[in-house]
């Protein structure tokens, strides 16, 4: 893969695009972007009919170990690789360790292993075995084998030190593995950035994983209730000064809309989206405005709208399940019979062709097509925000654009 | 959105105000002339008792014998409208009690009726609400008036009566709306099943009058009489006298014996008009289609595809695949390697099988394989008609079915002997 840069702001801040990604290479992806969170290869809740309703997908899917892992067996007898199992269309497959968007217990993990949750119960994980699983699942990237359990409060500096330690040696045990597989020839391998919240740590493991010879890296351990965001900007900032400028660096954990605009202007150019998926379990449409180019047409829907008050979520909240104030509540009964579309404008196959009282309606009956049209709302509404970042950038805008989402902008 | 009967021609030009309004009267009365239901008989089985039509409803036409999947809270269980569509889908049902409750008739009205808020273009067939009332909810009394029951949202007590389920479907403003009939077990005996029958007829007349829309939605009798043959032919007599668009046969397919249910159902099709469609009300099982098509009926509901679906039970030519089960979970074939739905073409068995521990998507999965696997059968089965070879068909569908002749099922052997075909 190779990162073609075209503005770099404040040294830190970057806008291009990934290329020559998958195994011919023939993929690109633009940053700042956002990877197709799935589980099992599958987006929530949709099939490929109702997933090619969106416009332009992520050219990277993602797929996670924890829902991986207990099919170890399967994919080994089928030998065709996890993209050809799944009956995924043509995309780049990277395969990460844990799903963001699922709840992870702590306290399994050792020096020579990691522990990830399937179905059926927890699986261990040596290198040895994570590695046996990359051969099988034939991914066109990844990352190595990571230690992040660092970001419980109280984490000691013992524990984050270790935390670092662990994962620079399984990243070196990872491309020993890696140099000799036949199957990987090709694939890339993200070294994953621990730390916690502890500067000296955090610096340390860049520099040491900048040493190794990986296509990019992974920030771990700074998710969402990890640490506030001025931290986390603190943190990474210093970070991505110590990692080399043509990699590309991937943030894990952090969805949220103003925490991905802040980490973009720390230096991050990939994000994991599993935040649709997210509000779409809450019942909830993303709503949120990216507009920043004047429109007039826009200024009077922007006045009808401001008589209405939507309930907010907490804007530091902590607890990823909770509401945030970048979606709204649909099984709210102001919707019952408001037949307006989810989000006045929004090109998606819900906004096209239902109403909000229709999902009012299925979200109070419990039906499951609730969460197929959220789902395809959610995402696309959050892939077009990662658009709209892209084009702020571009054009000197990102101040105007945080406060739209952060709907401060007045005019 | 073409309704047929319902569109104003612009009156034609005249000389007096008086003379402008005369013609736009007579259009209106001309084109309200045209019935919302139009049955065409396209062939007609010489050996058996079975029909391929072209049903014309004011939204689409409707080959038959057609399958029609339930929909019954406005959607049909994770499945868009346009993937329905694509399905190859005319015609799905909506449920009266369920909307009725939630959202309620004028939330739906306000939406331009079900097919507004839903957003489907085809047809819809509302049931009355009345089987709903004796399957789900606690049943207060029955009384002439109408059926009393209590709301399982707050408690509170409902009469549904005959103008009130009518009134309910107007608002819903399907093309095929269903009588409020007096619904009452198929296990139950006795003088009940008589009252009920004599009861269905009043509150038949009565739907009938309260239909704001005649000409727009088309009312349907439903045969009641239970297992009885002469109440079933009484009931026959009696309703046969309505004019009304089409018959369902009602009263079965709710545990009774399968030697009872087939008799009172060919008994139904010798006695209703072949020019109405005959619409057999909670029949889906495959077998139960093939043998019902063969004895005189043109429309079949049924919740079972799509509810075991979502169990993961995906129906196939051989019976079904249970496709959580450990036997599949490295079979990489897909459901039914003959089949042309979108699950089928991307999908193997051991993928579906390990999205089941993952996602609900898996669930969406087998949901379109079943209603693909049950509206391929009956394109099957009226092709066969069409082209002269449905008893063929019958016995090679049998033998797909079941791994021996001696594993036919009795009454599918004497039902189909009674319309000339015989099995091995």
């Amino acid at each position: 893969m190779k990162l073609e840069l075209s503005k770099v702001v404040q040294g830190r801040c970057r806008l291009g695009q990934l290329k020559e990604i998958g195994r011919m290479g023939q993929h690109s992806l633009d940053i700042p972007g956002c990877l197709l969170y799935t589980h099992l290869g599958t987006v929530p809740h949709l099939t490929q009919d109702t997933l090619h309703t969106l416009s332009s997908l992520p050219t990277v899917t993602q797929v996670t170990l924890s829902n991986i892992a207990e099919h170890q067996e399967v994919l080994d007898e089928f030998k065709g690789g996890f993209k050809t199992f799944a009956g995924l269309h043509d995309t780049v497959l990277y395969c990460s360790l844990h799903d963001s968007a699922a709840h992870r217990p702590t306290g399994h993990t050792t020096n020579k292993t990691v522990s990830v949750w399937g179905s059926g119960g927890r699986i261990e994980l040596t290198v040895a075995k994570f590695m046996a699983l990359q051969r099988m699942v034939q991914p066109d990237w990844y990352q190595a084998m990571a230690d992040g359990e660092t970001w419980q409060t109280g984490t000691s500096r013992k524990r984050v030190r270790k935390s670092v330690d662990r994962s620079l040696a399984h990243l070196d045990e990872c491309l020993l593995v890696h140099q000799k597989s036949q199957e990987l020839d090709g694939v890339s391998v993200f070294g994953v950035v621990e730390g916690g919240d502890i500067l000296e740590e955090r610096l340390c493991s860049a520099r040491e994983t900048a040493k190794r010879p990986v296509a990019g890296f992974c920030l771990d351990g700074f998710q969402t209730g990890a640490m506030d965001q001025a931290l986390r900007s603190q943190l990474i900032a210093a970070v991505t000064e110590e990692l080399p400028e043509d990699k590309p660096r991937l943030l894990q954990g952090v969805g949220r809309p103003d925490e991905v605009l802040a980490c973009v202007e720390a230096g991050v150019d990939l994000f994991e989206g599993f935040f649709p998926f997210q509000a779409t379990e809450r019942g909830c449409a993303l709503c949120f405005r990216f507009d920043v180019t004047p429109d007039p047409e826009s200024a009077v829907f922007e006045k009808k709208e401001a008589g209405e008050t939507q309930p907010n979520g907490d804007l530091n909240c902590d607890d990823q399940t909770h509401m945030t104030r970048f979606e709204m509540d649909l099984k709210d009964k102001r919707h019952q019979d408001d037949f307006r579309p989810l989000v006045e404008g929004c090109g998606c196959y819900c906004c096209r062709n239902h109403q909000r009282a229709y999902v009012h309606h299925l979200l109070v009956t419990n039906e499951l097509l609730a969460g197929v049209l959220l789902m395809m709302h959610n995402t696309s509404h959050y892939h077009s925000f990662f658009r709209a970042v892209r084009e702020a950038l571009a054009n000197d805008k990102m101040d105007l654009l945080r406060r739209r989402v952060l709907g401060t902008l007045t005019e | 959105m073409s309704t047929v009967g319902g569109n104003m021609a612009a009156p034609i030009t005249s000389e007096t105000d008086g003379n402008i309004k005369e013609n736009s009267m007579f259009l209106k009365k001309t084109l309200s002339a045209v019935p919302p239901l139009t049955l065409r008989i396209v062939a007609e089985c010489p050996v058996t008792k079975a029909r391929a039509c072209d049903l014309t409803l004011p939204h689409s036409s409707v080959s038959t014998p057609v399958f029609m999947p339930v929909g019954t809270q406005g959607t049909l269980k994770g499945i868009t409208a346009d993937q329905l569509e694509g399905l190859g889908c005319q015609i799905c049902l909506g449920n009266t009690y369920h909307l009725g409750m939630r959202p309620g008739p004028e939330l739906i009205e306000k939406a331009n009726g079900l097919h507004g808020f839903m957003n489907w273009r085809r047809n819809l067939l509302t049931d009355s609400g009345g089987f709903q009332m004796v399957s789900l909810v606690e049943l207060s009394e029955v009384t002439e008036e109408g059926v009393k029951f209590k709301s399982p949202y707050d408690g509170k007590e409902i009469l549904l009566s005959p103008e009130k389920s009518i009134s309910i479907q107007n608002s819903l403003g399907s093309d095929i709306m269903m009588q409020l009939d007096d619904v009452v077990s198929s296990t139950v005996k006795g003088p009940r099943v008589e009252e009920a029958m004599h009861r269905s007829i009043r509150w038949l007349d009565r739907c009938i009058a309260a239909n704001k829309h005649p000409d727009k939605q088309n009312l349907f009798a439903i045969i009641q009489g239970g297992l009885d043959a002469e109440l079933r032919k009484a009931c026959l007599d009696e309703m046969t006298k309505r004019d009304v668009p089409g018959f369902a046969i009602g009263g079965l397919s709710g545990g009774e014996e399968k030697d009872d249910f087939w008799r009172m159902v060919t008994l139904s099709t010798d006695h209703l008009p072949r020019e109405k469609p005959r619409y057999l009300m909670g029949v889906g099982y495959a077998v139960d289609l093939v043998v019902c098509v063969a004895l005189g009926c043109d429309m079949f509901d049924c919740v079972f595809p799509t509810r075991t679906a979502r169990f993961g039970s995906a129906l196939v030519p051989w019976g079904s695949l249970q496709v959580k089960q450990k036997q599949y979970a490295k079979d990489f074939q897909p459901i039914d390697p003959d089949c042309q739905c979108p699950t089928c073409k991307r999908h193997s068995r051991a993928y579906l099988h390990a999205l089941f521990k993952s996602d609900t998507a898996a669930m969406h999965h087998i949901t379109i394989h079943n209603i693909a696997y049950q509206l391929t059968l009956m394109r099957s089965v009226r092709q066969s008609i069409v082209e002269g070879r449905f008893p063929e068909f019958i016995l090679t569908f049998m033998k797909r079915m079941f791994p021996s002749p001696d594993q036919y099922p009795g009454w599918a052997v004497e039902a189909l002997a009674s319309v000339n075909v015989t099995l091995e």
